[in-house]
Order: structure tokens, then C-alpha cells, then sequence
């Protein structure tokens, strides 16, 4: 039996028969998705509301009772009342802060706005501050429209709101709506995902080459096979971890998408409810076109897309990592050749969010032909539509990229795994890739 | 069995071995001797096609070695381990694939090797859960699996007590017996003669001395001779008895010696016998032991390296 398959198989299996595994590839999903909404939760917790005191010179926020999470609570607005209400603070648990309003000076809303002041014990949530400086914004505003002689009723009832919707016209014709925010999400989500995978799984290779280094037992394997066969082999082996979890994940979406369908979102994707929607003029209108996106985005290109880039990206980060644990004697030492790995990965994550805003701009154009960034910024473009042309040189260059990493990585390999002890540098690896053997 | 070629290797900033041609015969336990750094390990990573040397060939039975002799030759490096969070019969397994071996095969043989070690408990066990020597016990087990042709252990007794090194040496001396070739490194050349029958020697990244032991041996013989003896007033020998020779030292036997009395070291010509001496002595005294001194092989290699460098 070939020795890369041999090597392949032990890699796979000893990473599929831990528990760990299980564990990540069941709650995987979940654990993703969590991810995604959590920070949204978290700020949506309910908390109970604040208590502001307010010493209102002014006069600016009469018959103001709060807003969802402030209350107000008004001083009378004596010479003393900062005074007394600094020490009501103090001593009055009740209250998480004090809003000061001065006098205004020649009727100038501006003044009052400038010279206000939030007392506190405690730092307050900037959303609290954010949310009672809009108030004053506003209240400044609509004494400004009466200053100038305006009814703010009137403002607000000419007040109007623009919404286009955009349709891509096909080159046969058909005309297709084209909503830019759920592509945009999910390009950015593809390109995030190859990311997180390619530094999963390359991270991987790099542990367990440290561990073969640190166990020594990497010398008595390469008396069997070449370092090469090793190297491809671990490679192998663990893309294949990649792929069957990546297929479980696929497989386990589908079924809870296929079971929810059928149950809660049953209306939801029936066309007849969709269109209806559509017909809706303001609050159903977002829903559906969410709704028609989903179905209008071509997933078996996605799907296919994303495998390839996410194992093209892989193959070729994960033979430079290959080389980077060959390279030291533990995990702590990777931290220098780690940085030019992960510099041009983050540079395709920002680079991915300016790409969402203008997919066929030069900057998406290089960056997705680029093998180095290509997985993460070619995957983000692809909702919006890319030419086949584009996707083809993108793919070759991939391959070529990953063959020429490979090539390079097996050079630093089979050298770095023999030594002990010396910590290596940037000088040594590149003696060894020319040094011939 | 194995004989190498003007084996030159050179790395970017030294050379690790400067046109060495060796001999390993079928059968023979062939020690490679020679100080830390002498390139010893470079040559037996070369025999094990881990690197290739710049100039020169191996030959394995008459042709150059092939990718697929791997099967016919087993390695324990100087930098020995296993996977420590791998349960024993795995990774015993998978090692014996990786030689060539079939899984069927492998297993059989690993299930015989346990059994005959009493290790049949330890095949599910980690590695991490196993003493030093048990692991080395292991280790051992998984060189040797494949029933090669040709072992090579690089500094086998380095980084054991003696026990262990003892036990290891017992079974390389069983696997010689057996007709297995055993080549070997080591830099601690104490009783490397008693077990090796052949030796080469490097030093600096060169060869400077091969041959069968007893070959080695009888060319650096010096024809002096110990005799310890003892007189029955305990005092030195006469003149009379000790005049045909040239007497290089005379001494009462140390007093870590249980005997009492004297030891008496002669230098004779090539053309002179134990027997001269003692025939010398005997009127004179009683003989406890006489022998040749032979040099040791650390004195051959000392006197060979300054030889060289002179």
C-alpha cells in the first residue's frame, strides 16, 4: 500500500475517534451560529432601566419620561439643585446618574447641548449616553424649527423615505431582483468561514508535526518513508477530517432547514405567501425579499466553490505550516514564521469587506487571483456573480499556488525535522530550501 | 552485506563526511566508532536513505540501494520515541505497515513479540501511561517487527542505566547470534571489543581505521606482557631473572588487588612468547596470571587519530 495512504489513514482516524471530534462536529452548527447571534443577545438582554436625575435649567426636555431604558426623574431646577443632586447620587443607590441641562443663553439650543453634563458613580453603557444625546438632538432641533418660526409637526409629516430595489438585468434577458445586504452577508460569512477552516486545519498539521518533532519519533517514520510522503500524507489525512466534518455540517444544516420548513417557516416559503408579501408595500417588503434571495442564490455554485477554495486555501497554507512545525521544537517558538502566514489571511479578511461594497472593482479583481488571499476574497465575490473566466484563473492559479507552497514546504521539511535544538531563522530555512540533497 | 563508497556529505557550513568507504559483512556486529560530531550519525541516516550524500554510493548486496530495501533494514535512531497519546497496538501496527508489512502479518508477528516479552496488556494502553522502559521495550519491538536483514542502532546504549543497556546489548548479541548484521554507533568505546566483531572508526569526518577486530587487534599489538607474581619473601625478583628482557615496570600489586604480591610488565620483541618469561620466572617465583597486554580500543583510536595528525 502506498505509504502517503498509510500515513493519511492514521491521521484521519486517530483525529475521528476522539471524542473532541464528536463534540465539534455535532454543536459545530450551533456553536457557530451562537457566535453570529450572541453579541446581538447580549445586547438586547434586558437589563432593567436606568435611573437619571435631571436638573433642567432649560426647560429642553419637559414632558420627557425617559426613553425604553432611562427613566427620568426631574430636580426642581433651583440654583442648588446640582448640588443637591451630586449628593443624591452619592448617597441614593437608586439613581445611576445625574443629567445636567444650564440655563440657555439667548434662547441658543446650541449652548445648552454644548455645556450639558452626565454625572455618574459608574462608567454608563455608551448606548444609554448615545440614546440621550439623540433625545437632546432632537429636542434642540424642534426648538430650532419653532425658533424659526416651523411646526416640527409639519417637518414630520414631509418627512419621506426612499427604498430602491435593484434588478439585475441577464444576459438572456430575465431579470433577476438582486438584494445587495443578503449577498453581501452571505459572501462576507463565506469568505469568514474559509478563514476560520484554513487556520482550523492548517493549525492542525502544524501541532501534529511539533508533536512527531517533540516525540521523536519522526526519524524512526522517515526510515520507512520519505518526508515528503509523510508530509502530503498528514496533509491528506487531515483535509479528509476537514471534508467529512464539513459534510456533516452541510448535511446536519440542510436537515434542520428541511425540518423547520416543514414546520414553522411552512408559510414562508410558499411562492403564493412570498409574492403576496412582495405586494405588501413597507414592513412585509423586507421579509420577502430576503425570502426571494435565499431562493435566487445559486447554492450548488457556492457549495462546490466553497469546497474548493476552502481545500485549495488549505492545501496551501497547510504545507507552510508544515514547514513552520518542522522548523521549531515547540509550539512557543512558531510565533515568527507564524506572522507572514497570517498577515495575508487577515489582509483578505479586511480586504473582503471592502470587495462586499464593489465585487468588480480592480482591488476584488486582484485580491481574488492572488492564491494567497484568493480563497477568502474570491468566495465573498462570488454571490454578487463572477465571469467564469475570472473563477477558472483564480482556481489554476490556486492549484499552481498550493503546488509551489507544497514544493517549497517539503525543502524546509525534510531538513527542519532533523534538527534539534538550534532555534532556527528566516536565514536558516532559506539555506535549506536551496541546499540541495 | 553493506559496503559504502567515497561517501562524501556536506552540509552548508562543514562537511560531515569527507570520502569514507566502509565494509559491513553479512553476519558481522559491526561497531562504528568515533568522538561526538565525527559524522557517524550522517552515515547511518545515509544507509537509511533519510539523506542522500552528495558523492558516493551505497551498496546493498553487490547493487546501489533502493527505495524498497527500507523493508530489509531496520532503524533505531539516536533521537528514539513514539506517539505518546497512541494506544501501544496501533501505533506497533501502523510502524509495521509503514515497513512493508501487511496488516494481517504485522498483527500476527506483534501478537507473537508480546507474548513472548509479556507485554499482551500493554496493547491498548498509551504510551504516556508506559515506564521509560517499557517504551523502550516497545521501541525495540517495532525496529525489529519486520525481521530485517540489516539493523543499524545509532548510539543504542546512549541514555540508559546500565541495566537497560545491559539487556539491550543481550539482545543485539541474540539477534547476531541468529545471523542478523548489526551495525551499530557508539562515542564510548569501552567494551566495544568484546562484543563487536568488526569496527570502523571516524574521526573529524574521515575513516581512519577498519578491519575485523582481531585483525585490528594483532596490527597494533605491542608484544608487552603483565605477570602478576609472587616471591616467598615478597621481595622484587632477582636481576638474574629478569635480565633477558626489557623491563618496563616492576611494582607491588595495587592495593586494590586481594592478592599480595607483585606485577611485573616486560616488553618483548616479535619474535618472543609468554612462554620466555615465564620460564624466566618460574625458578624464582609463583606465577598468579600472566597475559599480553593488548591496547584497548580507546588506546588504537587515540594512537591512530595522533598517528594521522602527525
Amino acid at each position: 500500500m502506498n505509504p502517503i495512504w498509510i500515513v493519511a489513514q492514521r491521521e484521519f482516524l486517530t483525529r475521528v475517534k476522539k471524542r473532541s471530534f464528536l463534540i465539534m462536529t455535532l454543536l459545530g452548527p450551533l456553536f457557530f451560529g451562537l457566535l453570529m447571534v450572541a453579541p446581538a443577545l447580549l445586547a438586547s438582554l434586558p437589563e432593567g432601566p436606568k435611573k437619571l436625575l435631571v436638573v433642567d435649567h432649560s426647560y429642553l426636555l419637559v414632558g420627557e419620561k425617559g426613553m425604553e431604558d432611562v427613566v427620568y426623574e426631574f430636580l426642581k431646577p433651583t440654583p442648588e439643585a446640582l448640588a443637591n443632586g451630586k449628593e443624591i447620587l452619592e448617597t441614593n443607590a437608586e439613581f445611576d446618574g445625574l443629567l445636567y441641562l444650564p440655563p440657555s443663553e439667548n434662547n441658543d439650543p446650541d449652548y445648552i447641548l454644548k455645556n450639558a453634563k452626565l454625572f455618574s458613580l459608574e462608567d454608563l453603557p455608551i448606548s444609554l449616553m448615545a440614546g440621550v444625546e439623540d433625545q437632546l438632538e432632537q429636542k434642540a432641533y424642534e426648538q430650532k424649527l419653532r425658533l424659526e418660526g416651523v411646526d416640527p409637526e409639519v417637518v414630520k409629516r414631509a418627512e419621506t423615505n426612499a427604498r430602491l430595489t435593484s434588478v439585475l438585468m441577464g444576459d438572456a434577458g430575465e431579470e433577476e431582483n438582486s438584494p445587495a445586504e443578503f449577498k453581501m452577508i452571505l459572501g462576507l460569512a463565506a469568505g469568514y468561514l474559509i478563514y476560520i477552516f484554513v487556520f482550523l486545519y492548517a493549525t492542525q498539521i502544524m501541532r501534529g508535526v511539533i508533536e512527531e518533532k517533540t516525540s521523536r519519533i519522526v526519524e524512526v517514520i522517515i526510515s520507512s518513508v520519505k518526508p515528503m510522503q509523510l508530509m502530503l500524507g498528514k496533509i491528506t489525512g487531515i483535509a479528509s477530517v476537514g471534508l467529512l466534518q464539513f459534510i456533516i455540517w452541510v448535511g446536519l444544516t440542510a436537515a434542520l432547514y428541511a425540518g423547520l420548513s416543514a414546520t414553522v417557516l411552512a408559510d414562508a416559503f410558499n411562492p403564493e405567501v412570498i409574492a403576496q408579501m412582495q405586494a405588501q408595500p413597507d414592513s412585509g417588503g423586507m421579509a420577502a425579499e430576503v425570502l426571494s434571495a435565499l431562493h435566487s442564490i445559486n447554492y450548488p455554485l457556492i457549495l462546490s466553490a466553497f469546497l474548493f477554495y476552502f481545500l485549495g486555501g488549505y492545501l496551501l497554507y497547510g504545507a507552510l505550516f508544515a514547514a513552520v512545525g518542522s522548523a521549531v521544537d515547540a509550539e512557543a517558538d512558531t510565533q515568527q514564521f507564524m506572522l507572514p502566514l497570517t498577515l495575508p489571511l487577515i489582509l483578505a479578511l479586511l480586504v473582503s469587506m471592502r470587495v462586499m461594497d464593489s465585487p468588480d472593482s480592480p482591488l476584488a479583481f486582484w485580491f481574488s487571483m492572488v492564491p494567497f488571499t484568493s480563497p477568502v476574497v474570491m468566495m465573498t465575490r462570488i454571490p454578487f456573480g463572477v465571469p467564469y473566466w475570472e473563477l477558472g484563473l483564480s482556481m489554476v492559479l490556486l492549484v499552481l499556488g498550493f503546488l509551489g507552497t507544497t514544493w517549497l514546504a517539503s525543502r524546509i521539511y525534510r531538513i527542519g525535522i532533523l534538527s534539534y535544538g538550534k532555534k532556527a531563522s528566516f536565514k536558516d530555512l532559506w539555506k535549506w530550501i536551496r541546499s540541495g540533497q | 552485506m553493506i559496503r559504502a563508497e567515497n561517501i562524501t556529505k556536506r552540509y552548508a557550513d562543514h562537511t560531515a563526511l569527507n570520502d569514507v568507504s566502509l565494509h559491513i559483512p553479512k553476519g558481522s556486529l559491526y561497531g562504528l566508532l568515533g568522538p561526538n560530531g565525527a559524522g557517524k550519525t550522517t552515515f547511518l541516516r545515509i544507509l537509511n536513505q533519510i539523506i542522500d550524500p552528495d558523492a558516493g554510493q551505497v551498496l546493498l548486496d553487490g547493487r546501489p540501494l533502493q527505495r524498497n530495501d527500507i523493508a530489509r533494514i531496520g532503524y533505531l535512531p539516536e533521537e528514539r520515541g513514539l506517539y505518546k497519546k497512541m494506544a501501544v497496538g496501533d501505533q506497533s501496527l501502523y510502524l509495521a505497515r509503514l515497513k512493508g508489512l501487511s496488516e494481517a502479518e504485522a498483527k500476527k508477528r506483534l501478537v507473537y513479540w508480546f507474548e513472548k516479552l509479556g507485554m499482551e496488556s500493554w496493547w491498548d494502553k498509551k504510551i504516556e501511561e508506559l515506564s521509560k522502559g517499557m517504551a523502550q521495550k516497545v521501541q525495540f519491538v517495532t525496529t525489529v517487527l519486520h525481521q530485517p536483514e540489516v539493523l543499524i542502532f545509532d548510539e543504542p546504549f546512549s541514555g540508559f542505566d546500565p541495566l537497560a543497556a545491559q539487556q539491550i546489548r543481550e539482545e543485539m548479541l541474540e539477534l547476531h547470534r541468529n545471523g542478523t548484521t548489526l551495525l551499530f554507533s557508539t562515542h564510548r568505546m569501552e567494551n566495544v571489543e568484546e562484543m563487536c566483531t568488526h569496527i570502523g572508526l571516524i574521526n573529524k569526518s574521515r575513516r581512519v581505521l577498519e578491519g575485523s577486530v582481531a585483525d585490528v587487534v594483532r596490527s597494533h599489538r605491542t608484544h608487552r606482557y603483565t605477570v602478576a607474581y609472587q616471591t616467598p619473601d615478597g621481595s622484587p625478583l632477582p636481576l638474574e631473572a629478569t635480565a633477558p628482557f626489557h623491563v618496563v615496570s616492576d611494582d607491588a600489586l595495587p592495593s586494590s588487588d586481594w592478592r599480595t604480591g607483585r606485577s611485573l610488565c616486560v616488553q618483548l620483541t616479535a619474535n618472543e612468547g609468554l612462554n620466555h618469561v615465564l620460564s624466566a620466572l618460574l625458578p624464582h617465583a609463583d606465577v598468579l596470571e600472566a597475559q599480553e597486554s593488548v591496547p584497548s580500543m580507546n588506546d588504537i583510536f587515540i594512537q591512530t587519530v595522533q598517528n594521522a595528525a602527525s
